[in-house]
């Protein structure tokens, strides 16, 4: 249960926001790209086994340079504890005070972690995670060992999370079967306003009266191809969103040979694209003011892409560029967020089960599976989130080797 | 194959810029003011001076090479040593092997550091890269935090209490209350002690060194050259350095000095006994606690009970960091590690910042330094003698 955060004194100055210190060396990085994936890895050497903490460049028992980052336990023993009320950084000083463990892993290495306020004095056992701090940087997190997991009950480790419950969220397109699941979850999970984006609001969509019958919800006329439309949007609600989840997308089953023209493709852009573009321009500036307001400040962004981003899947071409068009403009809005420690979240669905994939075979990806794992994510404050098993194998075979992937799906296409 | 002796080094000339709080001076005149010092108190010339062994945290972008051309100086013999709490005696080991071999006749070893309003902070984020990686970006504490953990640890272990450190941390500031360079000098009892704010528990504010301005230095030359040049001098007994020792203690509760320390005691040919004083490296009492087991004062896990048998002022029976040490004195950086080789060799000469520990010819030094991680990887220890 996270706390209902205490609505700020509109008078008061919006604190400038801060993020913990960012400086990492590019191996210790490693940390935070198994953290935005929610897993807690450290490097273990091919050669001897040796398990080391902090990152290094080579083995520290053998000089192996082969470290691959290998899931740990997360089970550790709290060696010793302080609590910091004192800090030479401007964003723990907001923060003080501040605790402190050393953790033994079981696999070894002794880790200075950020200590949950439940963990019992050492000697204890304690859970070991990591976690995405507010700078957007892989950080360990001890908790106590029975309640693994759930950072909402210490209100200072908060922050390593983006729980959508008592904040105010907009989901840019409520007509979708994902968009009417993600209300349902978000509404469930506690959010305090849903805005639901309504691009033809002179039409109801089917299971419209549903969505608004929700207390949280409000129906919002939200085209993501009409710009002046997002601005004004924005200026009505983007200095109050905390999290905003962009569903809304055109999608068609076309290559090129098919498609007879960019006409399609081009609407594709204008949404799947451009709307984000657009969104950014009339949201991100609002959620980057409010980025460090207290319990109730702006948190996450989430895209909701495809697989189908990361490497291209022919019967689907066009598709699949406009979304990898798409991830590519999300990194440069993760970047522009990261100074305000506003969390952009990429979701990559492998193929859901909706009209548009109809002609492919199952596994497809249920809806409320979906929306169920976003808010999941938001909670575990991930940073890149592949639900489904679809996504979850694509996912494996392109970090393995994306060149084979593509040669792979190359020959999918013909077969199917 | 033992150790070569220290026999025929002297050191000479101990000198103290007195420290600031605060300094816009760069690093650079903090170590100039250090080596005029130097020549004023023994009236040699510049060019006498053919050795240079340098120890500061903020010289960047410079080096002990840049220093050469800042000071004027054409030497044949120049060493940097980055060990911050160790490097006086470290200085001290390198600088004597090499007037011992020839390779200079006169070494200036100097440590100066300055500390602008914003530097403290900007040395932590970047001390290391394991600090960058690993511990800067959890609070942002330091070595508060740091030396927090390995009090905790210590505190249950070997069930110190606050009293014991706080006695320590007593007489010091008993010790500086009479020397005019240290920046604390308001007489501390028990009670302000273990009510001071607590800055990282169980570190309260005078568990705790402050970062100030300053720099510490001597010369070290043939026992010869001192002579002929009408030097009071010092020698070396024996001396000792250990980097990164026991990697797989869980916590810090050793340095290097347990490896080396029957070493030192043997090559010096006196015990810890025969110490009239110790100058410990005090950055934080626990590490001067580890310090006095370690040596040999006390057995290991011991040094609780120690504290409560002894007294620590320089006219107790076991006088202690005698100028007020880091405590009283400031941590000027890298002068840090040089402060009690300095006070050693003023004890020694009979000419000390503040009390006179009566009669003292014999004297031992420590230096710790530089928490990489989660622990100091540099310790070092020398033994001296009134020559
Ligand atoms: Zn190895």
């Amino acid at each position: 249960m996270r706390a209902r955060p205490r609505l700020k004194n509109p008078i008061l100055r919006t604190r400038q926001p801060l993020t913990p210190p960012m400086p990492r060396s590019r191996t210790a990085l490693g940390l935070t790209a198994q953290a935005a994936e929610g897993r807690f890895s450290l490097q273990r050497c091919e050669s001897c086994g040796q398990v080391q903490y902090p990152p290094a460049d080579s083995c520290r028992a053998c000089l192996s340079e082969e470290l691959p980052w290998t899931p740990m336990s997360g089970r550790g023993e709290l060696l010793a504890h302080t609590t910091l009320h004192h800090s030479n950084d401007p964003f723990y000083r907001e923060r003080l005070p501040w605790r402190l463990g050393l953790t033994r892993l079981e696999e070894g290495p002794v880790v200075v972690a950020h200590l949950h306020r439940d963990c019992p004095p050492p000697p204890a056992a304690v859970g070991v995670t990591a976690k995405l701090d507010k700078a957007g940087r892989g950080v360990l997190v001890a908790l106590p060992a029975d309640e693994l997991g759930d950072m909402s009950t210490d209100p200072r480790h908060g922050e390593f999370s983006c729980d959508p419950e008592h904040r105010k969220v907009l989901v840019t397109d409520g007509k979708s079967r994902v968009g009417q699941a993600l209300v349902r979850e978000l509404a469930a999970a506690g959010a305090a306003v849903i805005w639901v984006g309504q691009a033809e609001p002179w039409k109801k969509f089917a299971g419209q009266d549903a969505v608004e019958k929700l207390p949280q919800v409000t129906v919002v006329p939200l085209d993501l191809t009409d710009e002046r439309g997002v601005k004004r949007i924005g200026a009505e609600i983007g200095g109050r969103v905390d999290i905003l989840i962009n569903n809304a997308e055109v999608h068609r089953t076309q290559g090129i040979a098919d498609s007879g023209g960019a006409e399609m493709a081009r609407r594709e852009m204008e949404v799947n694209y451009l709307g984000l573009l657009r969104l950014a321009q009339a949201f991100g500036p609002a959620m980057r003011a409010r980025g460090a307001d207290g319990g109730a400040s702006a948190t996450a962004w989430v895209n909701v892409l495809s697989v189908y981003a990361l490497s291209n899947y022919p019967p689907q071409g066009t598709y699949s560029a406009s979304k990898a068009a798409a991830l590519s403009l999300s990194q440069c809005l993760r970047a522009e967020m990261q100074d305000a420690g506003i969390r952009v979240v990429n979701v990559f669905p492998g193929p859901i089960d909706e009209e548009w994939n109809q002609p492919l075979p199952p596994p497809k990806l249920a809806p409320e599976r979906l929306a169920r794992d976003i808010v999941r994510g938001l909670r575990d404050g991930v940073e890149d989130l592949f639900p489904g098993d679809v996504a979850r194998e694509w996912l494996a075979r392109w970090k393995d080797n994306p060149k084979v992937l593509e040669r792979e799906l190359a020959l999918e296409s013909r077969t199917a | 194959m033992s150790r070569k002796s220290y026999e025929g080094v002297a050191l000479a000339a101990p000198v103290t810029v007195p420290y600031r709080r605060y300094s816009t001076r760069d690093a650079h005149w903090w170590i100039a003011r250090a080596l005029a010092a130097l020549l004023k108190d023994t009236g040699l010339k510049k060019d006498a001076i053919d050795g240079l062994g340098i120890s500061s945290f903020t010289l960047g972008p410079d080096t002990a090479v840049g220093l050469t051309q800042h000071l004027g100086m054409s030497l044949r013999w120049l060493d940097h040593v980055p060990m911050g709490g160790a490097s006086g005696v470290v200085c001290l080991r390198r600088a004597a092997r090499a007037v011992q071999a020839g390779d200079a006749e006169i070494v200036a070893c100097i440590a100066g550091d300055t500390n602008h309003v914003d530097t403290f902070r900007r040395t932590l984020s970047t001390f290391s890269r394991f600090a960058q990686d690993a511990v800067y970006p959890y609070g942002s504490g330091g070595p508060n935090a740091s030396f927090a953990f390995i009090t905790d640890w210590w505190m249950r272990q070997y069930g110190v209490a606050r009293e014991d450190f706080g006695k320590l941390c007593v007489a010091q500031r008993r010790n500086a209350m009479d020397n005019p360079h240290a920046l604390l000098r308001k007489p501390l009892d028990l009670e302000d002690y273990l009510g001071a704010r607590v800055i990282a528990e169980p570190l309260h504010l005078f568990d705790c060194v402050m970062p100030c301005a300053g720099a510490d230095g001597y010369l070290v030359m043939t026992a010869e050259r001192a002579e002929a040049l009408g030097l009071e001098s010092v020698r070396v007994l024996g001396a000792i350095e250990r980097h990164n020792a026991f990697p797989d203690d869980p916590v810090q509760i050793r340095g290097g000095w347990a490896l080396d320390r029957d070493e030192l005691w043997a090559q010096a040919g006196v015990g810890p006994r025969d110490m009239d004083f110790f100058q410990a490296y005090d950055d934080y009492p626990v590490i001067t606690l580890m310090q006095i087991e370690e040596l040999g004062f006390c057995p290991s896990g011991e040094g609780a009970a120690f504290v409560r048998e002894h007294e620590f002022a320089y006219d107790g029976d076991c006088p202690l960091n005698t100028c007020g040490g880091q405590l009283s004195m400031g941590q000027a950086g890298a002068a840090g590690g040089f402060l009690g080789l300095v006070e050693a060799l003023r004890q020694l000469l009979g000419r000390p910042l503040g009390k006179q520990v009566a009669g003292a010819t014999h004297g031992a030094v420590s230096g710790f330094g530089m928490i990489n991680y989660d622990r100091g990887l540099c310790s070092a220890a020398a033994v001296l003698a009134r020559s």
